[in-house]
């Protein structure tokens, strides 16, 4: 098939034109929020949001501009004016990117509308702090930082006295800045909707167990706007409804998003935002779908631990226990209950220089993949933003190498 | 000066001294990553803490498991692992630190079997009462975690004995750091990196008469030596510093290294343990009270501040910043310390390390210059 061919033939989904509605709608409320006598908050991806929307303060995601201005292949020149601020091109990309935009009002969308507080969660990683800390000298607006220290091996006592206490204290902070009491029933009322919007995230992400899948993890990249900067409004709960239905009807159906689905994939790490297109059809011409990933499944993949009857004691527990605050071995052992759970046959790790706690380690993942499950893996070594880590010969050469070890590997096994 | 021959021994092979340490004492060896760890407590539990630093030798085992965009510390300490080098251990201590030391533990744990693994996950903010109250549940969990490992009831006496030590430790080395800010010429700055750096291996016991007798021996001195009114004096800042050559290098550009800013250096003794009651509760007050790391949060300006006070203090003309390379901490507070000092009008230069520091010509090259405008 030729190369037009499959582009034409990746099964867009229909529900696409209306989350790009949704986030519009979003932007230009939250960069209209002054005008509005709106509060804004930015809070980090792992954060706990459902606070900021029960006080109705408009939460701005600069994780989510990054991953847009990567979209938008506007990174080298955002990363180089970091840069030239003195920034080290070896820190996180999405970091750079987003303290160099607030100086220029640069990006796909001029810039993100300045924070009135800064919400840092240190539960992806230690580089979020140092960057909130940036914003926060650059804003001069106060910085709360929900502290939630890695679980190497166990969530223990000490640490679930410590994250519930910063619920409270967070509560505080929010209630310090805005002038206003939290309403404890609207904040019920968010956690369950919260709840719900996960619940039906992690639905979306079921269908692909499907043969062949109704979506592949590219799509999954784009969905998963949503779930995270509108966690917790039932904008997000109807949206996922229409999007479940859509993948249900397309499993029911028997429609994959590849053409000719011959091998299914699981993705891990951030995605590569510059190059996405180019890596679906890359996949896609080898009838390989990526049908799941590690990232997407961060939104939910504590979900087991919130009670919707006590959301805010719950959610330091669920928030604290995210996918990256966790030892390798527990990272490998989800990795390998993916592997199961999607059926899979081979794995693309994305070795991302802007991503320590999720990149250091994969090594180990992976000799732990080939052990247990005896599936072969690839190793990209790229960057989410910058595309000057990115070499597409090399990266090509890799996928075509990769794609004829698993028809090997399944050939053998049958 | 007298003991220079004793600390350079332990610098130079840490391993070869701690399991003769091992043998003669009987003492069990535990290693640590982080100038964050309460040592005091793995004293008092009788053991030998020996803080790791990294090879900067072939680490073609490490590079199995991580990538190229990590540090040349972590890579180092993990190569000591795998290599079988640590394989004296008795157990391994990882405070929490950064996220590229969280993944060390990790790897280290999955891969290196050693004694016992015990991660110190101390509070990343430091500035609140529950960070405070959780800082010292995870000391007392210490506390009781190494003293089962190591089969020993850790009584209040110990720690005392323990805080005694360590004190006498970080105020022998502030005493010789302070005599010698005052008379650079008493001693070359690469033997003070030695002495710093051998305390942190040594018997603590030894390290602490040794440091006492050292601080006599150049008070003794200070008088004799001729104040040198022309040299340049320099702080350096950064985190780690493997790089003794940087001292004669300086020296011979004509300046001093007068102070310094980093974990391997001032900041491993600042501030004391104050008496009082709870030994744990006076541990982690100087946890919070010390100079600060940069992976952990206790105020936005404290470390620019620190640096600008350092400075005026000790009258310095310059501050070169050695930034291990992919040290993110570090690296996203550099250009807020450096526009501090720009505005306070303090000549920085910046000095990017990446295990081994290159060799001579360019470096010395720019550090004359640097020196020169000063």
């Amino acid at each position: 098939m030729s190369d037009t061919n499959i582009e034409k033939n990746i099964n867009k989904v229909k529900s696409e034109k209306k989350m790009r509605e949704i986030m519009t709608a979003y932007y230009i409320d939250a960069k209209t929020a002054r005008q509005n006598n709106k509060k804004v908050a930015w809070i980090t991806s792992g954060g706990p949001v459902e606070p900021l929307i029960a006080m109705d303060i408009i939460p701005v995601y600069p994780e989510n501009h990054g991953a847009m201005i990567g979209a938008s292949k506007m990174g080298i020149d955002l990363c180089e004016k970091a840069e030239a601020m003195g920034y080290s091109n070896d820190l996180c990309s999405y970091a750079r990117a987003d303290i160099s935009c607030c100086t220029v009002n640069g990006g796909p969308i001029g810039g993100l509308p300045e924070p009135d507080m800064l919400v840092c969660c240190n539960n992806i990683c230690g580089t979020v702090m140092k960057w909130y800390e940036v914003q926060a000298r650059y804003f001069k607006v106060p910085l709360f930082i929900y502290d939630t220290p890695f679980l190497h091996k166990e969530y223990s006592a000490e640490v679930k006295r410590y994250v519930l206490r910063q619920m409270e204290e967070y509560i505080t902070f929010l209630e310090n800045v805005t002038g206003r009491k939290m309403d404890r029933d609207r904040m019920m009322e968010v956690g369950r909707i919260s709840f719900e919007g996960s619940q039906l995230w992690q639905a979306v992400l079921d269908t692909a167990i499907s043969k062949p899948s109704p979506m592949t993890a590219f799509d999954a990249f784009f969905h998963l706007a949503l779930i995270v900067t509108l966690r917790g409004t039932n904008l997000s709960v109807e949206y996922y409804k229409g999007l479940l239905a859509e993948m249900q009807e397309r499993a029911k159906a028997g429609i994959g998003a590849i053409p000719n689905e011959k091998y299914r994939l699981l993705w891990d790490n951030l995605p590569i935002w510059y190059r996405m297109k180019w890596l679906s059809k890359k996949f896609a011409e080898h009838d390989a779908c990526l049908v799941a990933d590690t990232y997407t499944s961060a939104w939910c993949g504590s979900m087991e631990y919130i009670d919707v009857n006590n959301f805010i004691g719950s959610a330091a527990e669920a928030y604290t226990r995210s996918y990256l605050n966790l030892g390798v071995d527990k990272m490998a052992e989800i990795v390998l209950s993916m592997i199961d759970k999607y059926d899979i046959d081979g794995i693309v790790m994305h070795s991302n220089r802007s991503c320590k706690p999720y990149s250091f380690g994969q090594y180990d993942i992976q000799k732990i993949v080939e052990r247990e499950r005896g599936i072969p893996s690839l190793l990209i070594e790229a960057d989410m933003v910058d595309e000057r880590s990115f070499s597409e010969s090399q990266i090509e050469t890799r996928i075509d190498a990769f794609i004829e070890m698993i028809r090997g590997n399944k050939a053998a096994r049958r | 000066m007298k003991h220079l021959q004793e600390f350079q021994l332990v610098v130079v092979s840490p391993f070869e001294y701690s399991r003769q340490l091992k043998k003669d004492t009987g003492k069990k060896i535990v290693g640590y990553t982080c100038s964050y760890t309460p040592e005091e407590i793995i004293l008092a539990a009788g053991a030998h803490p020996l803080r790791f630093f990294g090879t900067q030798e072939n680490t073609s085992l490490a590079d199995s498991h991580l990538q190229s965009y990590c540090c040349s510390m972590v890579r180092g300490i993990l190569e000591e692992g795998l290599s079988g080098r640590a394989n004296l251990l008795d157990g391994m201590v990882f405070p929490h630190t950064c996220d590229s030391i969280q993944r060390l533990s990790d790897i280290w744990r999955m891969n290196i079997p050693c004694g016992f693994h015990l991660d110190v996950i101390l509070p990343v903010k430091l500035d609140t009462a529950s960070s405070l109250d959780y800082m010292l549940d995870v000391l007392r969990k210490f506390r009781k975690e190494i003293g089962d490992a190591l089969k020993t009831d850790i009584t209040d006496t110990a720690m005392e004995k323990a805080i005694t030590t360590m004190n006498s430790i970080r105020q022998s080395i502030r005493g010789i750091y302070d005599i010698r800010s005052q008379n650079p010429r008493l001693m070359p700055g690469e033997d003070l990196y030695t002495l710093v750096r051998a305390s942190m291996i040594m018997e603590r016991e030894r390290a602490s008469k040794l440091l006492a007798e050292t601080l006599a021996e150049l008070q003794a001195q200070a008088g004799k030596t001729q104040e040198d009114k022309k040299l340049k004096r320099i702080i350096l800042a950064g985190g780690v510093c493997n790089h003794p050559d940087i001292y004669p290098m300086v020296e011979e550009a004509g300046g001093a290294i007068v102070w310094d800013d980093f974990c391997t250096g001032a900041r491993y003794f600042s501030e004391i343990i104050k008496k009082g009651a709870d030994p744990l509760f006076r541990i982690a007050e100087r946890l919070i009270n010390r100079v600060v790391c940069p992976a952990k949060h206790i105020d936005l300006d404290g470390r620019a501040r620190h640096i600008i006070d350092l400075v005026r203090e000790k009258d310095v003309q310059g501050v070169i910043f050695l930034l291990l390379k992919f040290c993110d901490p570090h690296a996203f507070d550099y250009p807020y310390i450096k526009q501090s000092l720009d505005e306070a009008g303090i000549p920085v230069m910046l000095m990017e390390i990446n295990d081994p520091i290159p060799s001579g010509g360019q470096l010395a090259t720019r550090l004359e210059a640097f020196l020169e405008m000063l």
